[in-house]
Protein backbone atom coordinates (compact mmCIF):
# COMPACT_ATOMS: atom_id res chain seq x y z
CA UNK A 1 0.00 0.00 0.00
CA UNK A 2 1.38 3.40 -1.04
CA UNK A 3 0.71 6.05 1.60
CA UNK A 4 0.80 9.80 1.03
CA UNK A 5 -0.85 13.05 2.10
CA UNK A 6 -2.36 14.13 -1.21
CA UNK A 7 -3.01 11.51 -3.86
CA UNK A 8 -3.10 13.24 -7.23
CA UNK A 9 -4.85 11.52 -10.14
CA UNK A 10 -3.15 12.83 -13.28
CA UNK A 11 0.46 13.92 -13.76
CA UNK A 12 -0.19 16.79 -16.17
CA UNK A 13 0.86 20.40 -15.51
CA UNK A 14 -1.85 21.00 -12.89
CA UNK A 15 -1.01 17.83 -10.94
CA UNK A 16 2.74 18.54 -11.06
CA UNK A 17 2.32 22.11 -9.83
CA UNK A 18 0.10 20.84 -6.98
CA UNK A 19 3.14 18.83 -5.77
CA UNK A 20 5.11 22.07 -5.40
CA UNK A 21 2.35 23.97 -3.62
CA UNK A 22 1.69 21.02 -1.30
CA UNK A 23 5.40 20.76 -0.57
CA UNK A 24 5.49 24.36 0.66
CA UNK A 25 2.89 23.27 3.22
CA UNK A 26 4.98 20.19 4.07
CA UNK A 27 2.44 17.85 2.50
CA UNK A 28 3.69 14.91 0.47
CA UNK A 29 2.18 13.90 -2.87
CA UNK A 30 1.92 10.79 -5.00
CA UNK A 31 0.69 10.86 -8.59
CA UNK A 32 -1.11 8.20 -10.65
CA UNK A 33 -1.22 8.48 -14.43
CA UNK A 34 -2.40 6.11 -17.15
CA UNK A 35 0.39 7.32 -19.43
CA UNK A 36 3.88 5.87 -19.01
CA UNK A 37 5.40 9.36 -18.60
CA UNK A 38 4.44 12.55 -16.71
CA UNK A 39 3.17 15.65 -18.57
CA UNK A 40 -0.36 14.64 -19.56
CA UNK A 41 -1.57 16.24 -22.78
CA UNK A 42 1.63 18.31 -22.91
CA UNK A 43 3.73 15.18 -23.37
CA UNK A 44 1.24 12.95 -25.16
CA UNK A 45 -0.56 15.27 -27.58
CA UNK A 46 1.69 18.21 -28.40
CA UNK A 47 5.18 17.95 -26.82
CA UNK A 48 6.88 19.95 -29.57
CA UNK A 49 4.24 22.69 -29.83
CA UNK A 50 4.67 26.11 -28.24
CA UNK A 51 2.36 27.53 -25.56
CA UNK A 52 2.07 31.33 -25.38
CA UNK A 53 -0.10 31.95 -22.33
CA UNK A 54 1.95 30.65 -19.40
CA UNK A 55 2.53 33.77 -17.26
CA UNK A 56 6.16 34.82 -17.44
CA UNK A 57 6.94 32.63 -20.45
CA UNK A 58 6.34 34.47 -23.73
CA UNK A 59 6.80 31.12 -25.46
CA UNK A 60 7.51 27.66 -24.10
CA UNK A 61 7.36 24.20 -25.67
CA UNK A 62 4.91 21.86 -23.95
CA UNK A 63 7.73 19.39 -23.32
CA UNK A 64 9.87 22.07 -21.69
CA UNK A 65 6.99 23.16 -19.46
CA UNK A 66 6.72 19.56 -18.21
CA UNK A 67 10.49 19.40 -17.61
CA UNK A 68 10.39 22.70 -15.70
CA UNK A 69 7.47 21.62 -13.53
CA UNK A 70 9.26 18.35 -12.67
CA UNK A 71 12.41 20.30 -11.81
CA UNK A 72 10.40 22.79 -9.72
CA UNK A 73 8.79 20.08 -7.58
CA UNK A 74 11.58 17.52 -7.41
CA UNK A 75 12.81 18.49 -3.91
CA UNK A 76 9.38 17.49 -2.61
CA UNK A 77 10.07 13.95 -3.84
CA UNK A 78 6.73 13.05 -5.41
CA UNK A 79 5.96 9.37 -5.91
CA UNK A 80 4.64 8.14 -9.25
CA UNK A 81 2.46 5.23 -10.31
CA UNK A 82 2.74 5.52 -14.10
CA UNK A 83 1.14 3.46 -16.83
CA UNK A 84 -1.74 2.57 -14.53
CA UNK A 85 -5.26 3.94 -14.52
CA UNK A 86 -6.99 4.88 -11.25
CA UNK A 87 -10.04 2.63 -11.26
CA UNK A 88 -11.78 2.72 -7.89
CA UNK A 89 -12.15 5.13 -4.97
CA UNK A 90 -13.17 3.71 -1.60
CA UNK A 91 -13.88 5.94 1.37
CA UNK A 92 -12.68 4.44 4.65
CA UNK A 93 -14.43 4.75 8.00
CA UNK A 94 -11.89 7.30 9.19
CA UNK A 95 -12.65 9.53 6.17
CA UNK A 96 -9.48 8.63 4.26
CA UNK A 97 -9.46 7.08 0.82
CA UNK A 98 -8.06 4.03 -0.94
CA UNK A 99 -7.59 4.35 -4.69
CA UNK A 100 -6.83 1.18 -6.65
CA UNK A 101 -5.48 1.10 -10.20
CA UNK A 102 -6.36 -1.27 -13.03
CA UNK A 103 -3.24 -3.26 -12.10
CA UNK A 104 -4.28 -3.57 -8.47
CA UNK A 105 -1.82 -1.03 -6.99
CA UNK A 106 -3.41 0.45 -3.85
CA UNK A 107 -2.90 4.00 -2.63
CA UNK A 108 -4.00 5.39 0.73
CA UNK A 109 -4.40 9.11 1.44
CA UNK A 110 -6.56 11.51 3.43
CA UNK A 111 -6.94 13.76 0.37
CA UNK A 112 -7.55 12.89 -3.27
CA UNK A 113 -7.01 15.59 -5.90
CA UNK A 114 -8.28 14.66 -9.33
CA UNK A 115 -6.22 16.51 -11.94
CA UNK A 116 -7.29 14.18 -14.71
CA UNK A 117 -7.58 16.61 -17.64
CA UNK A 118 -9.84 15.15 -20.28
CA UNK A 119 -9.58 11.70 -18.71
CA UNK A 120 -7.17 8.83 -19.12
CA UNK A 121 -5.68 8.25 -22.54
CA UNK A 122 -6.99 5.07 -24.11
CA UNK A 123 -5.74 3.62 -27.41
CA UNK A 124 -7.90 4.33 -30.44
CA UNK A 125 -8.92 1.00 -31.89
CA UNK A 126 -9.30 0.54 -35.63
CA UNK A 127 -12.66 -0.67 -36.90
CA UNK A 128 -11.88 -4.35 -37.47
CA UNK A 129 -14.85 -6.57 -36.66
CA UNK A 130 -12.97 -9.31 -34.78
CA UNK A 131 -10.24 -7.11 -33.25
CA UNK A 132 -11.45 -7.33 -29.65
CA UNK A 133 -11.53 -11.14 -29.64
CA UNK A 134 -7.77 -11.18 -30.27
CA UNK A 135 -6.82 -8.69 -27.55
CA UNK A 136 -3.91 -10.14 -25.55
CA UNK A 137 -3.94 -13.10 -27.96
CA UNK A 138 -1.71 -11.39 -30.46
CA UNK A 139 -3.22 -7.90 -30.54
CA UNK A 140 -1.63 -5.18 -28.40
CA UNK A 141 -2.28 -1.44 -28.56
CA UNK A 142 0.62 -0.35 -26.39
CA UNK A 143 4.16 -1.74 -26.44
CA UNK A 144 5.19 -2.25 -22.85
CA UNK A 145 8.15 -4.59 -23.16
CA UNK A 146 9.90 -4.63 -26.55
CA UNK A 147 11.67 -7.92 -25.66
CA UNK A 148 8.25 -9.57 -25.73
CA UNK A 149 8.52 -9.39 -29.53
CA UNK A 150 11.93 -11.05 -29.84
CA UNK A 151 12.07 -13.35 -32.87
CA UNK A 152 8.34 -12.84 -33.52
CA UNK A 153 6.60 -11.74 -36.70
CA UNK A 154 5.06 -8.34 -36.03
CA UNK A 155 2.62 -6.24 -38.05
CA UNK A 156 2.31 -2.56 -37.11
CA UNK A 157 -0.43 -0.31 -38.48
CA UNK A 158 -0.46 3.49 -38.41
CA UNK A 159 1.19 6.49 -40.02
CA UNK A 160 2.40 8.67 -37.15
CA UNK A 161 5.49 8.90 -34.99
CA UNK A 162 4.75 5.92 -32.77
CA UNK A 163 4.14 3.59 -35.73
CA UNK A 164 7.41 4.75 -37.32
CA UNK A 165 9.49 4.72 -34.15
CA UNK A 166 8.33 1.28 -33.02
CA UNK A 167 8.86 -0.19 -36.50
CA UNK A 168 12.44 1.07 -36.35
CA UNK A 169 12.99 -0.19 -32.82
CA UNK A 170 11.44 -3.61 -33.33
CA UNK A 171 13.29 -4.19 -36.61
CA UNK A 172 16.28 -5.14 -34.45
CA UNK A 173 14.33 -7.42 -32.15
CA UNK A 174 11.52 -9.08 -34.08
CA UNK A 175 12.21 -11.65 -36.78
CA UNK A 176 9.99 -9.73 -39.19
CA UNK A 177 8.43 -6.25 -39.07
CA UNK A 178 5.67 -5.21 -41.46
CA UNK A 179 4.41 -1.61 -41.43
CA UNK A 180 1.00 -0.96 -42.96
CA UNK A 181 -0.45 2.50 -43.61
CA UNK A 182 -3.36 3.83 -45.63
CA UNK A 183 -1.11 6.33 -47.42
CA UNK A 184 2.31 6.34 -48.96
CA UNK A 185 3.07 9.44 -46.92
CA UNK A 186 3.91 9.31 -43.21
CA UNK A 187 3.38 12.07 -40.65
CA UNK A 188 6.40 11.79 -38.41
CA UNK A 189 9.68 13.42 -37.54
CA UNK A 190 11.79 13.66 -40.68
CA UNK A 191 14.62 11.45 -39.42
CA UNK A 192 12.16 8.68 -38.46
CA UNK A 193 10.72 8.72 -41.98
CA UNK A 194 14.24 8.58 -43.47
CA UNK A 195 15.25 5.75 -41.15
CA UNK A 196 12.21 3.66 -42.12
CA UNK A 197 13.05 4.28 -45.79
CA UNK A 198 16.61 3.06 -45.11
CA UNK A 199 15.40 -0.06 -43.28
CA UNK A 200 12.88 -0.77 -46.01
CA UNK A 201 15.62 -0.55 -48.65
CA UNK A 202 17.80 -2.84 -46.53
CA UNK A 203 14.95 -5.36 -46.36
CA UNK A 204 14.58 -5.03 -42.58
CA UNK A 205 11.09 -3.51 -42.67
CA UNK A 206 8.39 -4.78 -44.98
CA UNK A 207 6.32 -1.75 -45.99
CA UNK A 208 2.78 -2.15 -47.35
CA UNK A 209 1.10 1.07 -48.55
CA UNK A 210 -1.47 2.27 -49.31
CA UNK A 211 -3.18 -0.51 -47.44
CA UNK A 212 -5.31 -1.32 -44.47
CA UNK A 213 -5.75 -4.26 -42.12
CA UNK A 214 -9.38 -5.32 -42.54
CA UNK A 215 -9.53 -8.61 -40.67
CA UNK A 216 -7.70 -10.97 -38.34
CA UNK A 217 -7.18 -14.69 -38.82
CA UNK A 218 -6.51 -17.30 -36.18
CA UNK A 219 -8.01 -19.79 -33.81
CA UNK A 220 -7.57 -18.62 -30.16
CA UNK A 221 -4.28 -17.05 -31.23
CA UNK A 222 -3.50 -14.60 -34.01
CA UNK A 223 -2.02 -16.29 -37.08
CA UNK A 224 -2.33 -13.62 -39.76
CA UNK A 225 -3.89 -10.28 -40.68
CA UNK A 226 -6.00 -9.69 -43.77
CA UNK A 227 -4.59 -6.78 -45.73
CA UNK A 228 -6.53 -4.81 -48.29
CA UNK A 229 -4.16 -3.01 -50.63
CA UNK A 230 -5.40 -0.47 -53.13
CA UNK A 231 -2.55 0.10 -55.56
CA UNK A 232 -3.95 -0.03 -59.11
CA UNK A 233 -6.45 -2.73 -58.44
CA UNK A 234 -7.78 -3.65 -55.04
CA UNK A 235 -6.41 -6.90 -53.71
CA UNK A 236 -6.84 -8.69 -50.42
CA UNK A 237 -4.36 -11.11 -48.99
CA UNK A 238 -3.11 -12.49 -45.70
CA UNK A 239 0.13 -11.55 -43.98
CA UNK A 240 1.28 -14.17 -41.48
CA UNK A 241 2.19 -12.78 -38.07
CA UNK A 242 2.34 -13.50 -34.34
CA UNK A 243 1.45 -9.98 -33.28
CA UNK A 244 -0.62 -7.12 -34.64
CA UNK A 245 0.00 -3.70 -33.08
CA UNK A 246 -2.39 -0.96 -34.25
CA UNK A 247 -0.91 2.45 -33.32
CA UNK A 248 -3.56 5.06 -34.10
CA UNK A 249 -2.91 7.37 -31.20
CA UNK A 250 -4.66 7.76 -27.89
CA UNK A 251 -7.90 9.48 -27.06
CA UNK A 252 -8.85 10.65 -23.57
CA UNK A 253 -11.88 9.15 -21.85
CA UNK A 254 -13.27 10.12 -18.45
CA UNK A 255 -13.64 6.37 -17.85
CA UNK A 256 -13.93 4.91 -14.34
CA UNK A 257 -13.83 8.39 -12.71
CA UNK A 258 -17.40 8.69 -13.91
CA UNK A 259 -18.43 5.92 -11.48
CA UNK A 260 -16.88 7.39 -8.33
CA UNK A 261 -20.12 9.02 -7.21
CA UNK A 262 -18.92 12.47 -8.23
CA UNK A 263 -21.31 15.02 -9.63
CA UNK A 264 -20.59 15.14 -13.37
CA UNK A 265 -21.68 17.85 -15.77
CA UNK A 266 -20.63 18.06 -19.43
CA UNK A 267 -18.02 15.31 -19.00
CA UNK A 268 -16.38 17.25 -16.16
CA UNK A 269 -16.52 17.11 -12.35
CA UNK A 270 -18.54 19.83 -10.62
CA UNK A 271 -16.64 21.64 -7.89
CA UNK A 272 -17.15 24.48 -5.44
CA UNK A 273 -15.15 27.28 -7.00
CA UNK A 274 -16.17 29.85 -4.41
CA UNK A 275 -13.95 28.10 -1.89
CA UNK A 276 -11.52 25.32 -2.62
CA UNK A 277 -12.44 23.21 -5.69
CA UNK A 278 -13.79 20.41 -3.52
CA UNK A 279 -16.25 17.98 -5.14
CA UNK A 280 -19.49 16.64 -3.67
CA UNK A 281 -17.34 14.07 -1.80
CA UNK A 282 -15.57 15.86 1.09
CA UNK A 283 -11.82 15.28 0.84
CA UNK A 284 -11.94 14.76 -2.92
CA UNK A 285 -10.95 17.76 -5.02
CA UNK A 286 -10.95 18.27 -8.78
CA UNK A 287 -8.52 20.73 -10.36
CA UNK A 288 -7.54 21.75 -13.89
CA UNK A 289 -9.32 20.77 -17.09
CA UNK A 290 -11.24 17.96 -15.38
CA UNK A 291 -13.46 20.25 -13.29
CA UNK A 292 -16.28 22.58 -14.12
CA UNK A 293 -17.93 25.59 -12.45
CA UNK A 294 -19.61 28.74 -13.69
CA UNK A 295 -17.13 30.61 -15.88
CA UNK A 296 -14.63 27.71 -16.05
CA UNK A 297 -11.79 28.11 -18.54
CA UNK A 298 -9.70 25.10 -19.50
CA UNK A 299 -6.32 26.81 -19.31
CA UNK A 300 -3.10 25.59 -17.73
CA UNK A 301 -2.75 28.85 -15.83
CA UNK A 302 -6.21 28.37 -14.27
CA UNK A 303 -5.17 24.85 -13.23
CA UNK A 304 -2.16 26.30 -11.38
CA UNK A 305 -4.41 28.65 -9.41
CA UNK A 306 -6.88 25.88 -8.59
CA UNK A 307 -4.04 23.58 -7.45
CA UNK A 308 -2.77 26.28 -5.08
CA UNK A 309 -6.12 26.85 -3.40
CA UNK A 310 -6.76 23.10 -3.21
CA UNK A 311 -3.52 22.62 -1.26
CA UNK A 312 -4.52 25.22 1.34
CA UNK A 313 -7.84 23.42 1.88
CA UNK A 314 -6.06 20.05 2.03
CA UNK A 315 -3.76 21.44 4.74
CA UNK A 316 -6.78 22.41 6.85
CA UNK A 317 -8.31 18.94 6.51
CA UNK A 318 -5.04 17.17 7.35
CA UNK A 319 -4.18 19.59 10.18
CA UNK A 320 -7.58 20.54 11.64
CA UNK A 321 -7.55 23.79 13.58
CA UNK A 322 -3.85 24.39 12.91
CA UNK A 323 -3.20 27.99 12.00
CA UNK A 324 -1.10 28.99 9.07
CA UNK A 325 -0.21 32.21 7.31
CA UNK A 326 0.80 32.37 3.69
CA UNK A 327 4.53 32.60 3.22
CA UNK A 328 6.36 33.96 0.21
CA UNK A 329 9.05 31.72 -1.24
CA UNK A 330 11.29 34.75 -1.78
CA UNK A 331 11.19 35.46 1.96
CA UNK A 332 11.17 31.99 3.49
CA UNK A 333 12.95 29.99 0.79
CA UNK A 334 12.03 26.44 -0.17
CA UNK A 335 12.94 23.54 2.12
CA UNK A 336 12.87 20.25 0.25
CA UNK A 337 11.96 16.89 1.78
CA UNK A 338 15.35 15.75 0.47
CA UNK A 339 17.12 18.14 2.85
CA UNK A 340 17.88 20.71 0.16
CA UNK A 341 17.25 24.38 0.73
CA UNK A 342 16.73 27.14 -1.80
CA UNK A 343 16.82 30.71 -0.56
CA UNK A 344 17.32 34.23 -1.72
CA UNK A 345 20.91 35.46 -1.27
CA UNK A 346 21.32 37.65 1.79
CA UNK A 347 21.64 41.36 1.17
CA UNK A 348 25.16 42.64 1.55
CA UNK A 349 25.55 45.29 4.22
CA UNK A 350 28.76 47.18 3.71
CA UNK A 351 29.89 50.69 4.30
CA UNK A 352 30.82 52.81 1.29
CA UNK A 353 33.76 55.01 2.19
CA UNK B 1 -18.65 44.49 -38.07
CA UNK B 2 -18.58 41.60 -40.48
CA UNK B 3 -21.73 39.61 -41.05
CA UNK B 4 -22.62 36.32 -39.48
CA UNK B 5 -23.04 33.36 -41.81
CA UNK B 6 -25.69 30.66 -41.65
CA UNK B 7 -24.32 27.13 -41.41
CA UNK B 8 -26.13 23.85 -40.93
CA UNK B 9 -24.66 21.18 -38.67
CA UNK B 10 -26.16 17.70 -38.29
CA UNK B 11 -25.13 16.41 -34.87
CA UNK B 12 -24.16 12.83 -34.00
CA UNK B 13 -27.77 12.05 -33.10
CA UNK B 14 -28.88 13.06 -36.60
CA UNK B 15 -30.53 16.33 -35.51
CA UNK B 16 -30.03 19.25 -37.88
CA UNK B 17 -29.18 22.70 -36.51
CA UNK B 18 -29.05 25.83 -38.66
CA UNK B 19 -27.12 28.44 -36.73
CA UNK B 20 -25.47 31.83 -37.06
CA UNK B 21 -21.70 31.73 -37.00
CA UNK B 22 -19.65 34.89 -36.44
CA UNK B 23 -16.99 35.59 -39.06
CA UNK B 24 -15.09 38.26 -37.12
CA UNK B 25 -13.69 36.20 -34.23
CA UNK B 26 -11.29 33.88 -36.10
CA UNK B 27 -13.46 30.91 -35.18
CA UNK B 28 -13.43 27.57 -36.92
CA UNK B 29 -16.21 25.04 -37.40
CA UNK B 30 -15.09 22.89 -34.46
CA UNK B 31 -15.36 25.93 -32.20
CA UNK B 32 -18.81 26.76 -33.57
CA UNK B 33 -19.94 23.23 -32.65
CA UNK B 34 -18.63 23.78 -29.11
CA UNK B 35 -20.11 27.29 -28.93
CA UNK B 36 -23.58 25.91 -29.62
CA UNK B 37 -22.88 22.72 -27.60
CA UNK B 38 -23.86 20.46 -30.51
CA UNK B 39 -21.54 17.71 -29.25
CA UNK B 40 -20.78 16.90 -25.59
CA UNK B 41 -17.71 18.63 -24.11
CA UNK B 42 -14.75 16.28 -24.20
CA UNK B 43 -15.89 14.55 -27.39
CA UNK B 44 -14.88 17.28 -29.83
CA UNK B 45 -11.83 19.50 -30.20
CA UNK B 46 -9.76 17.33 -27.88
CA UNK B 47 -6.41 18.53 -29.25
CA UNK B 48 -7.68 22.11 -29.18
CA UNK B 49 -7.66 22.56 -32.96
CA UNK B 50 -4.18 21.42 -34.04
CA UNK B 51 -5.43 18.81 -36.57
CA UNK B 52 -4.00 16.18 -34.24
CA UNK B 53 -6.97 14.14 -33.03
CA UNK B 54 -9.76 14.04 -35.65
CA UNK B 55 -12.43 14.37 -32.95
CA UNK B 56 -13.97 17.18 -35.04
CA UNK B 57 -14.16 15.15 -38.25
CA UNK B 58 -17.25 16.01 -40.31
CA UNK B 59 -18.71 15.15 -43.70
CA UNK B 60 -19.26 18.14 -45.98
CA UNK B 61 -22.71 17.91 -47.57
CA UNK B 62 -22.94 21.26 -49.40
CA UNK B 63 -20.87 22.27 -52.42
CA UNK B 64 -19.41 25.21 -50.50
CA UNK B 65 -15.91 26.04 -51.67
CA UNK B 66 -13.69 25.19 -48.71
CA UNK B 67 -10.12 26.19 -47.92
CA UNK B 68 -7.69 23.74 -49.46
CA UNK B 69 -6.64 20.86 -47.24
CA UNK B 70 -3.20 21.32 -45.68
CA UNK B 71 -0.69 18.51 -45.20
CA UNK B 72 -1.34 17.99 -41.49
CA UNK B 73 -5.12 17.71 -41.95
CA UNK B 74 -4.62 15.28 -44.83
CA UNK B 75 -2.23 13.18 -42.75
CA UNK B 76 -4.55 13.13 -39.75
CA UNK B 77 -7.47 11.99 -41.88
CA UNK B 78 -5.25 9.19 -43.20
CA UNK B 79 -5.14 7.81 -39.66
CA UNK B 80 -8.69 8.57 -38.56
CA UNK B 81 -11.63 6.18 -38.59
CA UNK B 82 -14.99 6.46 -40.44
CA UNK B 83 -13.26 8.58 -43.10
CA UNK B 84 -15.18 9.25 -46.34
CA UNK B 85 -14.33 11.15 -49.49
CA UNK B 86 -16.06 14.27 -48.13
CA UNK B 87 -14.37 14.15 -44.70
CA UNK B 88 -12.78 17.30 -43.31
CA UNK B 89 -11.58 18.38 -39.89
CA UNK B 90 -13.86 21.09 -38.49
CA UNK B 91 -10.93 22.83 -36.79
CA UNK B 92 -9.37 23.55 -40.19
CA UNK B 93 -12.47 25.27 -41.63
CA UNK B 94 -12.40 28.95 -40.69
CA UNK B 95 -15.67 30.85 -40.51
CA UNK B 96 -15.46 33.40 -43.32
CA UNK B 97 -18.23 35.05 -45.35
CA UNK B 98 -17.62 32.38 -48.03
CA UNK B 99 -18.94 29.73 -45.62
CA UNK B 100 -22.54 31.01 -45.96
CA UNK B 101 -24.79 27.98 -46.54
CA UNK B 102 -22.20 25.40 -45.45
CA UNK B 103 -23.80 22.11 -44.44
CA UNK B 104 -21.92 19.37 -42.58
CA UNK B 105 -22.61 16.23 -40.61
CA UNK B 106 -20.46 15.33 -37.60
CA UNK B 107 -18.64 12.02 -37.95
CA UNK B 108 -19.15 9.40 -35.21
CA UNK B 109 -17.06 9.68 -32.06
CA UNK B 110 -14.05 7.37 -32.05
Amino acid sequence: MIKTDILIIGAGPTGLFAVFEAGLLKLKCHLIDALPQPGGQCSELYPKKPIYDIPGFPEILADDLTKNLLEQCKQFEPGFTLGERADTLEKQEDGTFIVTTNKGTKHHAPIVAIAGGLGSFEPRKPLIHNLVSFEDKGVEYIIKEPEFYRDKKVVIAGGGDSALDWSIYLSNIASEVTLIHRRNEFRGALDSVDKVQELKDAGKINLITPAEVVGLVGHHELKAVVVSQSAHINKEYEVECDHFIPLFGLSPKLGPLGNWGLEIEKNAIKVNNALDYQTNIPGVFAIGDVNTYPGKLKLILCGFHEATLMCQAAYQIINPGKRYVLKYTTVSGVDGFDGSRKEAPKAVVKKIE
Amino acid sequence: MEQDVKVTIIDREGVSHTIEAPTDMAMNLMEIVRLYELAPEGTIGICGGMAMCASCQCYVLSDTELPEMQEDEDAMLAEAFYVKNNSRLGCQIQMTPEMEGLKVELAPES
